[in-house]
């Protein structure tokens, strides 16, 4: 239930933030929004941002979420190319490590970037 | 029927939870290098003195007044160095090392008294060495990796402090607060930034 809540809020602000781009229109733009916006992900970057790298379960710790959930939204970040993940063994128990790319830092200076245009804009409105 | 939150409030909550997980994650990196030279230095200096004390209460004052000058010259290093890489020492990982840090601290402080009471001279230098490298190996799980490496050496030292001849004590104090702030203080300020 919490859940759906917190989808439709995302949608909610996504939609907003196509808006205040005149429409997007499925723009390129748009869909690297998209894919920042949702909070584990928003996580993910942001902690990968201040670390050169950081394991699974230290995200996961952090992050306070499942191990499905950031599964699936680290998947998706690395499919975007945003991430990097590393597979590896600490002796027998097997270690998983994610790096923010160059890309990955880029999206995120520019996610900071348009709230910090939305709150002006808004703000001067 | 619940008004939507406006759009700033949204874009701000945004930020908002960015810095926070920043500030959870990220590391305090703000121990200060040079300023770790500058209290070995000091310390250095204060080990030649306290050998020439003729009693161990001068002995004692020597050192007191050495941790003042230490915690002078390290706590202005830290100030500067926070303010200089933008790492702030109230909030975050700044706060997380501080709190860890301090416990020993004073454990170090209330122990000094007691074994002065005692009149267990001896096993101040270890008490001391041990007490500051714990500092650094638990305020250092909120910082850069060579914090608590350097907490780890401050505990050998004293660990032989306590254990080995008396005679050694003095020279303990001089390798660990000396040699070990003037080495990793060199390693600190040419890999994270001063």
């Amino acid at each position: 239930m919490a859940k759906q809540g917190a989808a439709r809020k995302t949608e909610a602000v996504e939609h907003e933030l196509k808006s205040e781009r005149g429409g997007g229109g499925g723009s390129r733009a748009a869909e690297l929004d998209r894919l920042i916006h949702e909070r584990v992900r928003l996580g993910i970057v942001s902690a990968l941002a201040v670390n050169d790298s950081l394991s699974f379960n230290q995200l996961k710790a952090l992050l306070k979420t499942t191990d499905g959930n950031l599964s699936v939204h680290a998947r998706r970040l690395e499919e975007a190319q945003y991430i990097t993940c590393t597979k590896s063994f600490e002796g027998r128990i097997p270690k998983t490590e994610y790096r923010l790319t160059a890309a990955g830092r880029r999206a995120l200076e520019r996610y900071l970037d348009h709230m910090e245009a939305l709150i002006h804009a808004t703000r001067q409105g | 029927m619940v008004a939507p939150r406006p759009l700033h409030d949204r874009a701000l909550d945004n930020l908002r939870f960015i810095r926070q997980t920043m500030e959870r994650a990220g590391s305090f990196t703000a121990v200060p290098g040079w300023g770790q030279v500058a209290v070995g230095v000091t310390a250095l200096a204060a080990a030649f003195l306290a050998t020439r004390q003729p009693t161990p209460e001068l002995w004692l004052a020597t050192w007191l007044g050495e941790a003042i000058v230490a915690l002078a010259i390290g706590g202005s290093a830290m100030v500067r160095k926070a303010y200089a890489v933008n790492d702030p020492i109230l909030s975050g990982p700044g706060r997380r090392f501080g709190l860890s840090f301090l416990p020993p601290m004073v454990v170090g402080g209330l122990l000094t008294v007691a074994l002065y009471r005692a009149g267990l001279w001896h096993a101040l230098p270890g008490t001391w060495l041990l007490l500051y490298g714990t500092g650094f190996v638990t305020g250092g799980a909120f910082s850069v990796r060579i914090v608590p490496v350097m907490g780890i050496c401050f505990m050998l030292v004293g660990a032989v402090a306590l254990f080995g001849p008396a005679a050694w004590g003095n020279w303990l104090l001089a390798a660990g607060f000396g040699g070990l702030h003037i080495g990793f203080g060199m390693i600190i300020a040419r890999r994270y930034g001063g």
